[in-house]
């Protein structure tokens, strides 16, 4: 059987390639998200800050300020549409010294040469009216009303979601070890066979540098840059409103203090340049970091319990701005070294990809029908199932709850397991559900969740729990 | 749906069945137990070992059987147990609202009795760095895989701490044939006193041998999919070895479930993290009743249980009499002591049970000391605190002090 050839090939199932597969799935096209790990948004988009950002910080006239300004109104529209959680609380950036205090005119005027008109400064009385928790020494700050929370799941989810609804074909566990060029296309290849495309996209995120060799460049290169990260428990959400952001110096960028949509409360990242783009471990001196500045700007969030902690790479690369290329005549594009802003301009950036690949040549006839995408409800400013009474009435499972921690059902669970991109693996399983993340961290429900997916999926628990990967091994 | 009840009781574990049963006894009519969970028991349900039931029940029963008695007992005396049902919150005092697969509803009663028992902190509120990978348990998650689920579980396991609740991890382990290479305490010696210390004997040195590692800890979870090894520092030397292993099971470190507590805005002691209560079990709120291990983490079943029967007595009481203390006096623990508990006192009460303290750290030829400002009320000798005991202090002092004065403060002196 020949094999088919997709009209684009996308490698990298993170929020950029989601987004941009999703984009894609508007046209009369056959694409491939191409992915070698077991599920989307499984690197960077990960372990994320999960911050909505409007750019305001942003080099104003930069592609990123110009994709992050973009995004924001798409992101307003498809995370209503999608039902993907979002909380818009504000930022407030903080400044606990004079020199951070100087910085505020500067920035305020960035903010609005980026468009972000909302932005305006605050003294330290409106900052401990809006933020009576707040450690002693804030001197002052600019508040940005548009800054928000999203769930760093939930977008590349929904777009991947989407994509495969209006007929993306997502390849899963297909790592790209080579790439041929012929026939003025793309093979890729790798231990799981051949995958031909006209146009190729870029979206490898921390891997994207090797790819982008792969086609003979030689033009960034990615650092993986580790951000560790406490999660606290759900009782520390009443202690804090907004975003709280650190009023970025030259010297550092510090740590911010945020609710998440699943209503803990996240304090991160650190920083830390690393050669491994596979260390996703948290360290005693990273942690330890974490609760010192914690404990100044938010004193009490430190005698509540910690939920999770975990810790993410962000690809950074030695360009200041987003790295994007179009390689025309290579019928290419370079979407990599896309760094942590990335979630909020998905979708800016996918509109661009797209309009880039048009300019190189790819026709685009919009479908007469793209279907939408809508989550189950996970976030806490979110109606959710066990909350409903219309949904426990037409389907008890709703109201039977297995994660008592994170109040997660069983007709939740059953939905995961059988949706468009099922969740095949226990992690799968706590992105699109919130299973296992809450404070006993599985105590209670660790085994009846991997009975129930083992169950579901058809697998061994065994391999869900990779015992028998690590046996066979 | 709106329910009315005389009693409401939130866990249907040892604690909350035992004040079930008693409350019946005394002759309260409704009484409506709710637990989140499919099955009543608790906690017991799963530890599929003997060792439950002396002292309440008088005999040698296993966990399950333990329970079943209980649940049976409870069924006996028509008592309303609603189960796979969920408090989601506080609709007013006494008014709770719930959810279950029948739907949403609340329960509003003449008093509340909290039994929502405790939980072992995981490896992240522990702090404890690394990857995190597939194979990490508390005792908890370990005896539902086992017991409850029968999932495999690995091939080689190390177990994080070495008092009762670690044996209890080590017997599930040797059920589901995992080898242990070793239990790690960052205390001087293992915590298992006496009766239990012939237990320790048997299981870990004859049965498993198993070698104790005292003052060290685990700092490292290594690792990418599946547990792969865990690193321990040696506290004295500095030291630090790789262990290999696939299964790493943190036990202990108890902390009390408080969220319906604080959502209710109990007053919370800083020692226990469970809602302070008197001698009496009220909590700060009029009307609410604490027990079991949501007081300070885990009492062994059969305390929790008698516990619960002694809390039921003081809610018939306050359901007869309404009387309810304007004030308490708080007391308070000071390194290395734990907590304490009850922790606030009224002058006035006598305290039938004594106060239950407990030692983060092992001291030898010590006094516990009650202080009320400058005045030493009550002096104690003890031979030893064994860390993580839970002790008791005599109360014959309780009428010495002075409802004017100074906070509490229980301490100890070498």
């Amino acid at each position: 059987m020949a094999e088919q050839v997709y009209d684009v090939a996308i490698i990298g199932a993170g929020v950029v390639g989601a987004a941009i597969a999703r984009e894609l799935s508007k046209y009369e096209l056959t694409c491939a998200l191409v992915e070698a790990n077991p599920d989307v948004g499984m690197g960077t988009s990960k372990a994320s800050t999960a911050i909505w950002h409007t750019g305001f910080d942003a080099k104003p006239g930069s592609l990123e300020a110009k994709l992050l300004r973009r995004s924001y109104a798409l992101m307003d529209e498809f995370m209503l549409q999608a039902n993907i959680p979002v909380e818009r609380l504000g930022g407030l950036l903080i400044a606990w010294n004079d020199d951070q205090l100087k910085t505020l005119p500067a920035l305020l005027e960035k903010a609005q040469q980026n468009g972000v008109t909302d932005a305006r400064l605050v003294a330290a009385d409106e900052i401990y009216r809006r933020e009576p928790h707040l450690g002693p020494g804030a001197l002052g700050g600019m508040l940005v009303p548009s800054e928000g929370i999203l769930c760093t799941y939930g977008v590349p989810l929904a777009c991947a979601y989407q994509a495969v609804l209006n007929g993306v074909t997502v390849l899963l566990n297909h790592p790209v070890r080579a790439i041929h060029t012929e026939n003025g296309g793309h093979v890729l290849s790798g231990p799981r066979g051949e995958t031909p495309c006209r146009y190729l996209i870029n979206a490898a995120g921390l891997y994207s540098d090797e790819i982008d060799r792969l086609l003979g460049h030689h033009t960034f290169t990615i650092t993986p840059r580790r951000g560790e990260l406490l999660i606290f428990d759900k009782l520390a959400r009443p202690l804090v409103n907004h975003v709280l952001l650190p009023v970025p110096t030259a010297i550092t960028k510090g740590v911010l203090i945020s609710p998440t949509v699943y209503g803990n409360v996240l304090l991160g990242p650190t920083a830390e340049d690393l050669p491994d783009k596979t260390e996703t471990g948290t360290t005693a001196k990273g942690l330890q970091l974490l609760m010192e500045k914690g404990r100044a700007i938010l004193p009490e969030l430190l005698s509540e319990e910690v939920t999770a902690t975990y810790a993410g790479l962000r690809a950074a690369t030695e360009h200041s701005d987003y790295p994007i290329e179009l390689y025309a005549a290579q019928r290419y594009v370079c979407v990599g070294g896309i760094r942590s802003t990335g979630v909020s301009a998905s979708l800016g950036i996918a509109e661009y990809v797209v309009e880039l690949l048009r300019d190189a040549g790819l026709g685009l006839t919009p479908k007469v029908e793209f279907q939408p995408v809508r989550l189950p409800s996970i976030g806490e400013a979110f109606t959710r199932p066990y909350q409903s009474a219309e949904m426990i009435a037409a389907n008890p499972a709703y109201g039977q709850i297995v994660c008592h921690c994170e109040r997660v059902t069983l007709g939740e669970i059953l939905d995961a397991a059988h949706a468009s991109l099922p969740a095949h693996t226990v992690d799968g399983l706590r992105r699109r559900t919130r299973v296992l993340q809450g404070r006993c961290q599985g105590f209670n429900c660790q085994g009846a969740v991997i009975a129930l997916l083992a169950r579901e999926t058809g697998q061994r628990p065994g391999a869900l729990t990779m015992l028998e990967r690590v046996q066979n091994a | 749906m709106l329910e009315r009840a005389d009693v409401l009781i939130v866990g249907a574990g040892p604690a909350g069945l035992a004040a079930a049963i008693e409350l019946k006894r005394l002759g309260v009519r409704e009484v409506v137990v709710v637990d989140r969970e499919p099955d009543a028991g608790g906690i017991p349900r799963l530890c599929h070992h003997p060792g439950f039931g002396l002292r309440d029940l008088r005999r040698m029963l296993s966990g399950p059987a333990y329970a079943r008695q209980y649940v049976h007992r409870a069924q006996q005396a028509g008592i309303t147990i609603h189960l796979a049902t969920t408090i989601t919150g506080w609709q007013g005092p006494r008014h709770l609202s719930f959810t279950s697969p029948r739907g949403l509803g609340q329960i509003e009663a003449k008093a509340i009795l909290l039994a929502t028992g405790c939980r072992e902190r995981p490896r992240s509120a522990r702090l404890i760095p690394g990857s995190r990978p597939q194979g990490v348990f508390t005792t908890g998650s370990l005896q539902r895989f086992v017991y409850e689920h029968h999932l495999p579980v690995g091939e080689r396991a190390v177990i994080v701490g070495a008092e009762l609740v670690s044996l209890s991890a080590l017997m599930t382990l040797m059920h589901a044939r995992v080898p242990v290479a070793m239990m790690v305490t960052e205390l001087p010696e293992p915590q298992i006193y006496f009766p239990y210390r012939p237990m320790k004997w048997l299981l870990a040195d004859w049965l498993t041998r198993t070698p104790i590692v005292p003052r060290a800890q685990v700092t490292n979870i290594v690792g990418r999919q599946r547990v792969e090894g865990v690193e321990i520092t040696h506290l004295d030397s500095g030291r630090v070895e790789r262990i290999g292993c696939d299964t790493v099971i943190f036990t202990g470190d108890w902390i009390p479930e408080h969220e319906l507590a604080r959502l209710g805005g109990l007053a919370l002691d800083p020692g226990t993290r469970g809602p302070q209560v008197d001698g009496a079990f009220r909590t700060s709120a009029r009307g609410v009743f604490a027990a079991g291990n949501l007081l300070r983490g885990a009492e062994t079943a059969d305390a929790s249980a008698l516990e619960g029967q002694r809390a039921a007595r003081h809610v018939h009481q306050f359901l007869s009499d309404g009387q309810w203390p304007e004030r308490a006096w708080p007391i308070w623990v000071e390194p290395p002591l734990a907590w304490v508990c009850p922790n606030v006192l009224h002058p006035t009460e006598s305290l039938t049970s004594g106060l239950a303290f407990c030692s983060h750290e092992f001291c030898d030829n010590v006094r516990v000391l009650v202080v009320q400002g400058e005045k030493l009320l009550h002096a104690q000798p003890f031979r030893r605190l064994v860390a993580n005991e839970i002790l008791r202090l005599e109360v014959n002092w309780l009428t010495a002090f002075d409802g004017a004065a100074a906070a509490l403060r229980l301490v100890v002196a070498r």
